[in-house]
């Protein structure tokens, strides 16, 4: 639930930012406006299913932010995300604040809501702060109103992997700028300060780093900040104590694969350096970031998600595959 | 708003023969009269969204947008003075406790039948009867420890017991959230009117849960039992368990272990000593009832008959809400508390009798015809306004099962003013109370009122064009 209430914030705040960007830059031809979006759809992992539904670029910025913003055809879109935040919120409804249940599916009523469109339409601008606002109120609500006990640290822990996740997507969209003869500095700081943006850490970066925002200052701060709440580190910092606190095995060690991991990454992060980063080029080195993400969310799921099975052979149902038979017994007439 | 309000033609809740306010109507009636009518209309769409905003939704199945429908909810409130409604607490407690005796003699020595005052074959060709529970003692002796027992006034404005729901009966969530809907919207409305509260219900589920448990030590752990979030019922599942501070579990959550019953956790196993399932007897556990169930839980049946966990309803109740066993609960309460029933029936004909067939099948167009077995206004035939073939279909059901089937005569229910496009109308409503048998019969002031919205309609089900209204009662 958490995972994609954060995955909706941080699409929006990238389509926000990088929309506004273009608007920073006089008329872009479309072969420019494709060099300006690829990445973007590429550091969200879903350049095929978009290459499916829209095919070539002719439509330009449109498609990609319909794409991203209120594509139901895609799983990952904001839409989609908060559609199924909501879906699992509702099944763990007993275990929520009634005021934090109340305010997700507000926006989700609200998006799906004939007012939410037409703002979407009309000022953009609005939609995208509409919902993080309601992000952020969602995540005040949670820290305010729920107890710190087991499903808070699960929670919190979720949060904390996909933000550390998307940070490291984001530093990811400069590896696919084309290699431009003119993407001397101007150009570079540009995509900078829009990575920065897009995490919403401009300002926090300015109050440690003079100066214009360059690779090495900018993924400086969001790999290794200690402070900087979005920052991988900081994530990751987060994660390890989540895990130990869930398992009550002390940190330095590990009981299961997750901590494993997340331990091993937590310090390489607070040992490593950008030169390295740099060295091993940042895309690989993103790359083997994310790949440890993904080994962290299937350790977290085998070890706690998993074992509850355990004993009973009979499969999980998930809904899109429910069966006729299981959707008409759970459906039985209630007196 | 209420200046063209017909209040003739029917028993009506609000105004006596003659078009005066009764006097529990009075207060409101004036307060209500006050508020301008776009005010009283803005009021009324803040109900509906409150209900949105809580997600008080039913669920659309299978659709992909995730439909969800409100229940759809009415701010005229039906009042109950407080006179009236100890005459139905009395009544109810009756039939509560003639009902679980009634259980309790079905499931063991079976007087009632051998005394001839029900014919054995009702009771053994009755689709929810157990016979393999013959001989097991539940705790306490309580086989319904919820009911919801359906209520209807007459033109004269008897109440009559409609019929009784001794299985899983749902709706009490929406009795609670009716009430907090109409507080945010008229918070005025309630300070001096003297309506008694319900909040108390979930406290009393729980008491009564906690009482039925087999084990004394500490303190019993409760799970609510629920076939899954794609029921209908799964917002009200989720309500009760958090207002009662227990978990809701599915099948898959629970493991049997040398006949106790464990709920996984991510600490380990927890014993579990009381369940209130909202899960059908046939998916209770697939070694004993249906196979196919993937439901349930393995082996939870031996775990209840050897004393180790409560299950509330208990299993084998629905034989008493069969509606043919309907007809003998008036002899039921006679047999076994030498009493005369306070509520009464309505007047039935059982379609297994001779005489009572063959008038059913001359005046199928006059009576309500209805499957032993059904609920949510199913397998129902309203003669009046049913087409030929419908009453032919049913001519052809009766001959073939007589045993599945009754007939009533047609109950003009009572009226209720409803708010319809701006107006108020008159509209036929139900009560549905909330009967709690644990360590004593508590019942919830008041109940779910539910209304047909159709105009003239007499079946307030909700799938069926149903909605409905916070009841109060007077102090």
């Amino acid at each position: 639930m958490v995972r994609y209430i954060e995955r909706a914030d941080n699409l929006s705040r990238l389509i926000e930012v990088n929309g506004q960007l273009l608007l920073d830059h006089e008329r872009l031809d479309s072969e420019r406006l494709r060099a300006f979006w690829k990445p973007i759809i590429l550091s969200t992992g879903d350049e095929e299913l978009f290459g499916d539904l829209y095919g070539a670029w002719e439509e330009g910025s449109a498609a990609v932010i319909r794409f991203l913003t209120d594509d139901r055809r895609n799983p990952n879109s904001i839409v989609s995300s908060i559609g199924q935040a909501r879906e699992n919120a509702r099944m763990v409804r007993d275990q929520l604040s009634e005021e934090l249940w109340e305010e997700l599916n507000s926006l989700y009523l609200f998006i799906n809501s004939r007012d939410g469109e037409a703002l979407l339409a009309n000022d953009p601008t609005r939609f995208y702060e509409t919902i993080r606002r309601a992000t952020f109120t969602f995540h005040g609500i949670a820290a305010a109103s729920i107890s710190r006990s087991e499903s808070w640290e699960f929670m919190d822990l979720g949060r904390h992997l996909e933000r550390a996740d998307k940070t490291t997507r984001f530093l990811d969209i400069t590896s696919f700028l084309p290699v431009d003869e003119e993407a001397a500095s101007g150009a570079a700081t540009f995509h900078w300060t829009a990575i920065l943006r897009s995490c919403g850490a401009l300002g926090a970066f300015r109050a440690e780093h003079r100066g214009e925002p360059s690779e090495e200052s900018v993924v400086d701060f969001l790999m290794f900040s200690r402070e900087f709440p979005r920052s991988v580190r900081y994530c990751v910092d987060r994660m390890d104590r989540n895990l130990h606190r869930i398992s009550g095995a002390p940190r330095g060690t590990y009981s299961n694969e997750a901590e494993r991991v997340t331990g091993r990454l937590l310090s390489e992060l607070s040992y490593g350096s950008t030169d390295e980063v740099l060295a091993v080029g940042l895309h690989s080195y993103l790359d083997g970031m994310q790949e440890r993400f993904n080994s962290i969310g299937g350790g977290v799921f085998r070890t706690y998600v998993q074992v509850r099975e355990t004993g009973d052979e009979r499969p999980p149902i998930p809904a899109a595959n429910m069966s006729a038979v299981v959707a008409w017994q759970m459906s039985q007439q209630q007196q | 708003m209420f200046e063209a309000y017909e209040a003739n033609g029917f028993f009506d809740e609000m105004f006596a023969a003659g078009g005066e306010v009764r006097p529990h109507y009075r207060a409101l009636l004036e307060r209500f009269s006050s508020f301008p009518p776009d005010d009283f209309n803005a009021r009324r769409a803040a109900c509906d969204q409150h209900f949105l905003r809580q997600g008080v939704t039913f669920n659309v199945y299978h659709d992909d947008r995730g439909t969800e429908r409100i229940f759809p909810f009415d701010p005229v409130p039906r009042v109950i003075p407080g006179a009236e409604w100890e005459h139905l607490e009395a009544g109810l407690t009756q039939r509560i406790i003639a009902l679980n005796l009634f259980l309790h003699d079905i499931y063991h020595d079976q007087h009632i039948l051998r005394d001839g005052v029900i014919p054995r074959f009702y009771i053994e060709e009755a689709k929810h009867y157990r016979p393999e529970f013959r001989g097991m003692n539940v705790p306490k002796d309580i086989y319904i420890h919820i009911c919801g027992s359906d209520l209807i006034r007459g033109a004269d404005g008897t109440y009559y017991v409609l019929e009784d729901n001794g299985r899983c009966p749902s709706g009490a969530s929406y009795l609670l959230e009716n009430r907090n809907a109409l507080k945010r919207a008229f918070p005025n409305l309630f300070e001096s009117l003297g309506v008694r509260p319900v909040d108390s219900y979930p406290r009393e589920l729980l008491e009564m849960l906690h009482h039925v448990s087999p084990h004394r030590e500490g303190e019993p752990v409760c799970v609510l039992l629920t076939p899954g979030c794609y029921n209908s019922a799964y917002f009200e599942h989720c309500y009760l368990a958090r207002e009662m501070g227990i978990e809701i579990v599915e099948g898959r959550d629970l493991v049997v272990m040398d006949d106790f019953v464990y709920m996984r956790t991510t600490k380990g196993l927890v014993r579990v000593d009381v369940i209130y399932r909202r899960i059908d007897d046939d998916f209770l556990d697939p070694t004993v009832f249906r196979k196919d169930s993937v439901l349930g839980v393995p082996g939870i049946m031996r775990a209840y008959q050897a004393g180790n966990v409560a299950l509330a309803n208990a299993v084998g109740t629905g034989v008493a809400d069969d509606k043919v066993i309907y007809y003998f609960v008036p002899k039921i309460i006679e047999y076994y508390l030498g009493q005369d029933p306070i509520l009464p029936n309505v007047p039935t004909y059982l379609a297994s009798e001779e005489s009572d067939r063959k008038y059913i099948l001359e005046h199928l167009p006059e009576l309500v015809v209805k499957a032993a077995n059904e609920s949510g206004g199913y397998g129902m035939l309203m003669g009046p306004s049913a087409s030929k073939e419908e009453i032919g279909l049913f001519h052809d059901k009766i001959i073939e099962d007589p045993r599945n089937f009754i007939a009533q005569p047609v109950v003009s229910l009572s009226r209720s003013p409803t708010y319809c496009d701006g107006i108020m109308e008159g509209r036929h409503i139900d009560l549905r109370p909330y009967i709690i048998y644990g360590d004593d019969v508590k019942i919830v002031p008041g109940g779910l009122t539910r209304v047909a919205l159709k105009k003239g309609s007499l079946v307030v089900n909700s799938s069926q064009g149903g909605g409905s209204k916070d009841t109060w009662v007077l102090k």
